[in-house]
């Protein structure tokens, strides 16, 4: 094994400027595989966001009694999809409303009589919040007596659903796109290496080293580049996501696992490029 | 040791490179192999250790056939034999002693006999004050003395030469020549192919000379004084 390290770091020393060359294009082929799991990562956790604001509210006739608003409660908080129940009162409803829009307080004043319904305000579990499950709960909701009137944002939920999907299939379509170019440029690197060291391969053969033994060095090569390639891949991305964090907006980086996937990434994709190289170059040479 | 049976060598799109070549190389043998260039001594020194392989016919090195090996069991095969070349085949970025102790660490031999050995074949070719050089810091002759101890490294039967001399002047050519006489005499034997007349006629070991990829004459069967069969 000492010997195989040897000779990665010897093929490293020979070609340095070869070596920057593939790791850098490594480098910037995984950045934009990189970037894109950024953008669908800060996409994903936007959507989250406005997703968890995603609720049905269901508006209670006149009078109904506040004990009939609290059983109903227990029986909504049964559903599967419901995450949580609040009852909102006539007066807290008013209450709110004063405070969210306190540019009409004056009316709010003036009022003598509460205009404003009570409600009871349901929020679904992750994994419900799309159009079908929305419009499931809403027609139950519909079915108690003492509610008048459902509202939820059915049409900006069905675009919030087609934004998710488009998301996920560009993000998967450039990055299986980019992670192939890697593969490419990886097994032409590692073939440049192979057709440099040609003489050198041929000498091995010479005094009867084994295809593994002449193998090996080149996987390592392989696999050290594309991990290097990915690490600096991830400094790329994180120099990236620091310019939109500092400068446009509020954004979220990889967590370790995810940044360590990166690096993995890079790593099997050398090893997968440098396989697949050699079994085709080595023969010729 | 060696032997071609009826042994034909076609290449793809070109002509013939051996045609129907029966012959024997002894154990303890020292064999010239002559002919003008493209005659086909290369081709035969390849047949020998298995970088190419006959079209028709059998070509035998140590009791195996060479095309009933497998592409894994020819690195053993090469372990066991000997190649120098004209241009010595060194690796430029590695001393003289690292180019020798190469052809052992790719057998896994054990660290710890591999300095010994490569300091005992360097003297054996006279060169064991210039381990430490760097090939570009050696002359031709030098070199290819490198080149003979790294071939000589794992204690080959065989140690098969192609134009060995071919780059050197006369004064190291000759100097090369009385190594591989050397080396003949404890035992190793020896295919040497080369144009050079005047090596020839210095020796009296045994001469094939090859013409068009035909064998023309065979010294032990033609001039039965010159050389000997050693069976």
């Amino acid at each position: 094994m000492s010997l195989t390290i040897r000779e990665t770091l010897l093929a490293f020393r020979r070609a340095p400027l070869l070596s920057v060359l593939s790791m850098t294009t490594i480098a910037f082929a995984l950045f934009v595989v990189g970037l894109f799991g950024l953008v669908a990562l800060n996409l994903r956790t936007a959507l989250a966001d406005i997703e968890e604001r995603v609720e049905i509210v269901a508006y209670l006739i006149r009078g109904t009694p506040v004990e009939i608003g609290t059983m109903a409660m227990g029986d909504i908080q049964a559903f599967p999809e419901v995450a949580s129940v609040q009852y909102v009162s006539e007066d807290d409803a008013l209450e709110r409303a004063r405070r969210q829009l306190a540019e009409f307080q004056g009316i709010f004043q003036d009022l003598e009589t509460n205009p404003l319904p009570a409600s009871l305000e349901v929020r679904l579990k992750p994994g419900f919040r799309n159009e079908d499950h929305v419009r499931q709960v809403a027609d139950r909701l519909r079915g108690f007596r003492f509610v008048e009137d459902i509202r939820y944002g059915r049409e900006w939920i069905a675009k919030l659903d087609r934004l998710r999907d488009i998301g996920a299939a560009v993000g998967l379509a450039i990055g299986v796109a980019f992670a192939l170019a890697s593969v490419i440029i990886i097994g032409t690197t590692i073939r440049m290496g192979v057709l440099h060291r040609s003489r050198e391969i041929a000498i091995m053969r010479l005094v009867g080293a084994t295809d593994g033994f002449i193998r090996r060095p080149f996987l390592l090569e392989g696999a050290v580049k594309g991990a290097i390639g990915g690490a600096a891949a991830v400094g790329l991305n994180y120099a990236a996501y620091l310019a939109v964090d500092r400068t446009l907006f509020d954004s979220v980086f990889f967590s370790r696992a995810e940044a360590g996937l990166i690096v993995l990434f890079g790593t099997a994709l050398g090893l997968l490029a440098s396989a697949q190289s050699l079994r085709r170059h080595l023969a010729r040479v | 040791m060696i032997r071609f049976t009826n042994a034909f060598k076609a290449y793809p799109r070109g002509s013939l490179a051996l045609k129907d070549a029966s012959f024997h190389v002894g154990r303890g043998e020292f064999l010239f192999l002559t002919g003008h260039s493209g005659a086909g001594k290369s081709t035969v020194l390849k047949l020998i250790y298995a970088e190419e392989f006959p079209t028709s016919g059998e070509v035998r090195v140590a009791g195996t056939m060479t095309s009933e090996l497998r592409r894994r069991d020819v690195p053993r095969l090469r372990r066991r034999l000997g190649v120098v070349f004209q241009d010595f085949r060194l690796l430029e970025d590695r001393s003289a002693e690292a180019n020798v102790a190469f052809a052992l660490e790719v057998t896994g031999a054990r660290r710890g006999t591999i300095a010994p050995r490569v300091m005992r074949v360097l003297a054996q070719v006279g060169l064991a004050a210039k381990a430490p050089a760097y090939p570009r810091e050696l002359s031709g002759g030098e070199q290819q003395r490198v080149a003979i101890a790294r071939a000589l490294v794992n204690d080959p039967h065989v140690l098969l030469a192609d134009e060995p001399t071919g780059n050197l002047d006369e004064r190291a050519a000759r100097g090369v020549f009385q190594l591989l006489r050397d080396i003949n005499a404890n035992g190793t034997a020896v295919v040497m192919a080369t144009h050079n007349l005047e090596l020839v006629r210095q020796a009296p070991y045994r001469v094939l000379e090859l013409q068009d990829g035909a064998i023309v004459y065979d010294s032990a069967v033609d001039q039965p004084g010159r050389g000997a069969i050693v069976t």
